[in-house]
C-alpha cells in the first residue's frame, strides 16, 4: 500500500497515523507537506487530525483552500481512496468532498474520552475486516465533532447506505448518552457515494497496540492493507 | 497597574539626533522622575542606587525597564537563591542541572529527557484561560528550546474552596486554557494533581510541566559565542502585551488586580506548534550556536542571558524586530512578553538556510543584531542608542537577599486514638472518596487530549504515574506531579520531604526507576520571616529526600508573593518527577485485577495528624503531619520496583491522601472489582488503621502472596496480606460492605456537580 499523510500547518496526529499505517504495512508512509504536490501512484491519501491553521476561521476551512487540495480533489475524481480523521474529516467537508458540517460539541467543551462505534457499512476499503453491526472502541479528542446536515442529506446518506459508523453504547445500541458530541442521528463517520472517501471524528489510529490500551482500531488499517495488498 | 508601564512616556518627545546616530549615548531620564519610576517598576531604593552605580549616570527609560525586570524576584531569584543552593543537583545521569531553560537527564539508548515545571499563578487568577494557556506555552518553549520534542504535559493545580467567589470561573478557565493550548499544539496532557483549600481563594496555583525527548548529544543551550554572529528573532510578532509581566508576578495582589489584566499575555498555540516544528527542523542542521525562548521579560532576558552566559556582548537594532503594532518604543519592545517568540544566534552564513525553514512554517524571521566582544548590551532604535548596559554587573551585582527566617512551631503528634470516628468506616469512606481533594478528576482530564502522538501507555487515572513510550524505542518515561500542602504548612521540613518522597513513590509504583525532579516553589511574601522560614525548611526537607532517594533536582521555578490582601497560600513546593522504564510493557497500573491477593508494604501506625479523614470527616486541621522515614522509603520502594520488574505484581497503588482504605477503594473503582479485606492486625483504632496517612506504603495485587511475603521478610520490608480481590464490593472482615458502584457514583459525581454538568 502506497500511503501518504498530508501535513498542514497545525496538523498534529500525523505521527499517530504513521504508527498505525506502519503497523499493517511494515513501512513508513510518505509525509507530504501541504505545499508539495501529490505524487503519482498513491493508493491512499490520509488527512490526519490536529488543528490545521489553529482552527481559526472555522475548523478545516483554511486547509481546504491549501494548494495541495487541488491535487487531492483530482485524486478523488480519479477514484483515489482518501481517509480523513477528526480535523481531516473537517477538511474533507470544507473541501466539499463529503457532505454536511461539523459543529461545536453539544456540551461546548473539548471531549477527550473513548467512545464506541457501530460499523454501519461493512465491505468497504475502510471496513472490510469488520462485520456489519460490529462494535468497536476508539478515543475521540475534539471540540467540533457534532455532525450536522439537513434532513434531506441525512436521508440520502442513510438511503444510500453511506453512514460508515454510528456512536452507540458498548453493546451497539444507539443511545443519546453514547452520542457525546450531539451528532445528528449519532453519525460518527460517513462515506462518499463511490465508497472511496471516508471521514470520521474518532481516532482508530490511537488504538492499534495492546500496549496503548487495545487494538480496536486496527481492523480499519488491516482493511486498507487488504484492499491494496498487491501494491 | 501602579505605573504607566504601557505608555510611551517621554520617548515620543525626544528629538532624534541623526548626526549622532552611531555614537549617541542613551538619554537619561530626569533624576527625580527616574527614581519615582524605579519604585513603580518594583525596584527597592538600594537596588536603584546599585543600578546608578553600575551605569555611572541616570538610566534611560529602556535601561530602567531592563534593570527592573532582570532584578525582579521572578527573573533574579533574589530571595530564594541562597536556599536553593542546598538542593542536590548532581548524579551520573544528570546532563544539565538548574540554570538552563530546562533540566536534562540521560535515560539510555543515547536519549535524554528534558523537563521543567513553571508557575503561571498570578496571570491565571487575573485571566484564567489565557493565564493557564500561556503557562503551558511557556514551559513547552523552555523544553523545545533545548532541542527536545515535547512528549508530555502535566500540571499541578491548587484552587480555593469550590464555593469561594469567582472560583468556579477560575477552575473552568484554567482547565479550558490548559486543554486549549496543549490539545492544539499536539502534546498530550497525561497527568497532574489538584487540591482545593480556602488558602488559595485569592491566589490559585497553576504549575505546568513539560517533558521532552532529545538525543543526549544534541542538547542546545543559551550560551552564545562568536563575535559578529547574527542574532535572529523568530516566531510571532511583538506587541504591547505582557509589558512588565515579570514585575507583576513579583508583587502581592490587592483589590486592584483587575487593573493588571493588560499584563497578561494572549497565547497562540497554533503559532507555538509551527515554532516547535520549525525549531526542531533547524536544530537538525548545524546552523544554531545558541537559542533561548523569550519568556518572562521577553527580549530583555533572552538577549541578556544569551550574551551574558557566553561572556559576550550584544547589539540589537529594534527597528528590525517584527512588530504587531505601530509606533512601539524601545522600552515597549524590550519589555513585551508577547508569546511564541525565540531568539537565536546562528553560525555565520546560515541565515538563508534558517530563513527558508521559518518561511516554510509561515513564521517571522529577522536578523535583529549581532554578538560583540564589548561585554555590553546595546539597544538601538530609530538611530538612537536607547540602552547601553554592562552585562557582567547586571548579573553579578543582582540583588541577593538572605532574608530573616522564622521556624514554624512544631505541632503536637496526634495519637491514633485521640479523635474518635464520628461515623461508620463505610460512611467515612463514601464521604472521603467524594471530597474535592479525593474525587475523580475525570471532569478535568476529559477535556485534555492525553493520547495525541499515539504513545500514551498509561492514561490519567490508570497508574500512579503517567507512562509515555518513546517513539521507535521500547523505553518509556514515567511522570508525576506531587505535593501535600497541608503537610507543608504544618511542618515545612517534613512536608518538603514528603513531596519528594511521594513523587518517587508514584514513579516506583509503576515499575519505573525515578531519576530526577523539577521543583516549583510556590510561597507567600518572602519579606515575612515565617514565609521565608517555610521556604528554607521545605528546601531542607526536599534536599534530604533528594539525597536519600538519589533523586536530584535538575530544574525549577520559584513563585513568591502568592498573597492576596496579606493572606498567604499554603506553602506549596510542587514536585515534578521523571523516571524511566526500559520496556514500556513492564509498566503496571493501579486497577484492581480479579482474584489477586492484596499485600500491604510498609508500617501502619494509624497517623491521623493532618490527614484528610481528620479534616473532612472529623472537621479538624491539626497535628503534626506523618513523618517520612527516608531509609524505609528507599528500602520499601526498591523492593516494590524489583518485584514489579520481576513480573510478580499485577497492580500497585501507593497509599497517599485518605490512607489505606481509600487506596484500596481507588484500585477497585478503576476496574469495578472489589475485595474482601482481612481484619486489621493493629493496636490502633480501626479508623486510624484504615484512614491514617502513614508514609512509605504501597498496596500490591499479586498472584503469589507467599512468595512476595517471603521475599519481603528476607529484604527486611514490612509486608502483610490484607485481603483478596473479587466481587463488586469492599467487604470488611465482619461482613460490613460497600459496593464499588456506590463508591464510583460518589467519586464521579463531585466535580460535575460543582462545575454544573458533565464535560
Amino acid at each position: 500500500m502506497k500511503a501518504a499523510i498530508v501535513v498542514f500547518p497545525g496538523t498534529n496526529r500525523e505521527r499517530d497515523m504513521r504508527i498505525a499505517l506502519k503497523r499493517v504495512t511494515g513501512r513508513d508512509p510518505l509525509m507530504l507537506f501541504h505545499r508539495e504536490e501529490l505524487p503519482k501512484g498513491l493508493d491512499l491519501v490520509v488527512l490526519a487530525g490536529g488543528f490545521s491553521y489553529g482552527d481559526y476561521l472555522r475548523c478545516g476551512a483554511m486547509a481546504a483552500q491549501s494548494p495541495i487540495m487541488k491535487d487531492i480533489k483530482d485524486f478523488a475524481t480519479k477514484g483515489g481512496h482518501i481517509l480523513g480523521v477528526c480535523n481531516g474529516f473537517q477538511i474533507l467537508i470544507e473541501a466539499g468532498l463529503l457532505p454536511g458540517g461539523l459543529l461545536r460539541n453539544a456540551s461546548l467543551r473539548f471531549l477527550s474520552m473513548d467512545c464506541h462505534m457501530r460499523v454501519e457499512r461493512a465491505g468497504t476499503a475502510f471496513t472490510s475486516r469488520w462485520q456489519k453491526g460490529a462494535v468497536f472502541r476508539a478515543p475521540m479528542a475534539h471540540g467540533d465533532g457534532n455532525y450536522f446536515a439537513d434532513d434531506a442529506t441525512l436521508d440520502r446518506l442513510e438511503g444510500e447506505d453511506l453512514v460508515a459508523f454510528r456512536y452507540t453504547d458498548e453493546n451497539g445500541t444507539v443511545t443519546e448518552a453514547a452520542n457525546r458530541n450531539g451528532s445528528a442521528r449519532n453519525i460518527a463517520g460517513i462515506l462518499s457515494p463511490n465508497l472511496r472517501i471516508c471521514g470520521l471524528m474518532p481516532h482508530p489510529e490511537d488504538l492499534v497496540d495492546p500496549l496503548m490500551g487495545g487494538t480496536d482500531g486496527l481492523p480499519m488499517f488491516e482493511s486498507l492493507a487488504d484492499t491494496f495488498v498487491s501494491a | 497597574m501602579t505605573g504607566p508601564a504601557a505608555k510611551p512616556l517621554d520617548s515620543a518627545a525626544r528629538p532624534v539626533d541623526m548626526a549622532h546616530m552611531t555614537a549617541a549615548a542613551p538619554v537619561s531620564l530626569d533624576p527625580a522622575r527616574a527614581a519615582q519610576l524605579a519604585a513603580e517598576f518594583g525596584l527597592k531604593p538600594d537596588e536603584y542606587e546599585r543600578c546608578l552605580a553600575i551605569l555611572g549616570r541616570t538610566p534611560s527609560l529602556t535601561e530602567l525597564g531592563v534593570f527592573s525586570v532582570m532584578w525582579s524576584e521572578h527573573c533574579s531569584y533574589k530571595s530564594s537563591r541562597v536556599w536553593l543552593k542546598e538542593l542536590p543537583t548532581k548524579a551520573p545521569w544528570v546532563i544539565q542541572g538548574p540554570g538552563e531553560n530546562a533540566g536534562v537527564i540521560a535515560i539510555g539508548d543515547g536519549l535524554a529527557a528534558v523537563f521543567k515545571m513553571e508557575s503561571h499563578n498570578h496571570p491565571s487568577w487575573i485571566e484564567p484561560y489565557n493565564g493557564a494557556a500561556t503557562g503551558v506555552g511557556g514551559i513547552l518553549r523552555d523544553v523545545f528550546t533545548m532541542g527536545a520534542r515535547p512528549i508530555a504535559n502535566l500540571n499541578a493545580l491548587r484552587f480555593g474552596a469550590p464555593d469561594a467567589p469567582r472560583m468556579k470561573q477560575v477552575i473552568d478557565g484554567v482547565v479550558r486554557g490548559i486543554g486549549g493550548y496543549g490539545n492544539c499544539v499536539g502534546v498530550p496532557t497525561v497527568g497532574g494533581e489538584v487540591n482545593f483549600h480556602p488558602a488559595y481563594n485569592g491566589n490559585p496555583l497553576v504549575n505546568a510541566m513539560t517533558v521532552g525527548i532529545a538525543k543526549a548529544d544534541r542538547i542546545f543551550t543559551a550560551a552564545a559565542t562568536g563575535v559578529g554572529n547574527p542574532v535572529v528573532y523568530v516566531g510571532s510578532k511583538t506587541g504591547r502585551d505582557g509589558i512588565h509581566g515579570a514585575t507583576m508576578s513579583s508583587a502581592e495582589f490587592s483589590a486592584d488586580s483587575e487593573e493588571k489584566r493588560p499584563t497578561v499575555q494572549i497565547g497562540d498555540p497554533f503559532a507555538e506548534k509551527l515554532l516547535i516544528e520549525a525549531c526542531l527542523e533547524l536544530m537538525a542542521t548545524d546552523a544554531i550556536v545558541a537559542i533561548q525562548d523569550m519568556g518572562a521579560a521577553g527580549l530583555t532576558s533572552s538577549g541578556v542571558e544569551m550574551a551574558g552566559k557566553g561572556g559576550m556582548g550584544v547589539e540589537l537594532v529594534l527597528d528590525n524586530v517584527p512588530q504587531r503594532e505601530e509606533g512601539m518604543t524601545a522600552y515597549e519592545m524590550m519589555l513585551s512578553e508577547s508569546q511564541e517568540r525565540m531568539l537565536m544566534v546562528l553560525k555565520p552564513g546560515r541565515e538563508a538556510l534558517a530563513e527558508a525553514i521559518f518561511t516554510k512554517w509561515e513564521l517571522d524571521f529577522a536578523v535583529i543584531g549581532h554578538l560583540t566582544d564589548t561585554g555590553r548590551i546595546v539597544i538601538r532604535h530609530k538611530g538612537q542608542v536607547e540602552a547601553d548596559i554592562p552585562l557582567a554587573p547586571l548579573e553579578s551585582e543582582a540583588p541577593l537577599y538572605r532574608r530573616p527566617t522564622e521556624e514554624t512551631p512544631k505541632q503536637p503528634v496526634l495519637a491514633p486514638g485521640a479523635v474518635a470516628n464520628p461515623t461508620t468506616i463505610e460512611d467515612a469512606l463514601l464521604r472521603l472518596v467524594a471530597t474535592p481533594d479525593l474525587c475523580s478528576r475525570r471532569w478535568i482530564w476529559d477535556q485534555y487530549d492525553s493520547l495525541v502522538n499515539g504513545l500514551t501507555v498509561k492514561r490519567p487515572g490508570g497508574a500512579d504515574a503517567a507512562i509515555v513510550k518513546i517513539e521507535d524505542h521500547d523505553r518509556a518515561l514515567a511522570m508525576t506531579t506531587d505535593c501535600t500542602p497541608r503537610y507543608v504548612v504544618a511542618d515545612p521540613e517534613e512536608g518538603g520531604k514528603q513531596a519528594v518522597a511521594e513523587a518517587w513513590r508514584n514513579i516506583t509504583a509503576t515499575g519505573a526507576l525515578p531519576l530526577a525532579i523539577t521543583d516549583n516553589m510556590n510561597f507567600g511574601n518572602p519579606e515575612k520571616p515565617r514565609i521565608m522560614g517555610q521556604f528554607a525548611a521545605s528546601v531542607r526537607g526536599m534536599a534530604a529526600a533528594c539525597k536519600a532517594l538519589d533523586f536530584p533536582v535538575v530544574s525549577g521555578n520559584v513563585s513568591l508573593y502568592n498573597e492576596t490582601e496579606g493572606r498567604a497560600i499554603l506553602p506549596t513546593p510542587a514536585i515534578g518527577g521523571v523516571g524511566v522504564i526500559d520496556d514500556a510493557a513492564d509498566a503496571i497500573g493501579l486497577g484492581m485485577p480479579h482474584g489477586a491477593d492484596l499485600i500491604l508494604i510498609g508500617e501502619t501506625e494509624g497517623w491521623l495528624g493532618q490527614s484528610l479523614w481528620l479534616r473532612d470527616i472529623a472537621g479538624r486541621e491539626e497535628g503534626a503531619p506523618p513523618p517520612v522515614d527516608l531509609a524505609a522509603e528507599r528500602r520499601n520502594g526498591d523492593f516494590v520496583r524489583a518485584r514489579i520488574l520481576a513480573g510478580e505484581v499485577l497492580a500497585c497503588h501507593d497509599c497517599a491522601d485518605g490512607g489505606l482504605l481509600v487506596t484500596i477503594a481507588e484500585m477497585a473503582m478503576a476496574t469495578g472489582i472489589g475485595a474482601t479485606l482481612a481484619a486489621p492486625a493493629t493496636k490502633a483504632p480501626e479508623h486510624a488503621f484504615w484512614f491514617g496517612e502513614d508514609q512509605g506504603r504501597y498496596v500490591l495485587a499479586v498472584s503469589d502472596p507467599a512468595g512476595i511475603l517471603a521475599e519481603a521478610e528476607a529484604a527486611g520490608v514490612p509486608a502483610a496480606r490484607i485481603g483478596r480481590s473479587g466481587g463488586g464490593a469492599l467487604v470488611m472482615a465482619d461482613g460490613r460492605s460497600i459496593s464499588v458502584a456506590a463508591l464510583r457514583e460518589a467519586n464521579e459525581a463531585t466535580l460535575p456537580a460543582l462545575m454544573g454538568g458533565k464535560a
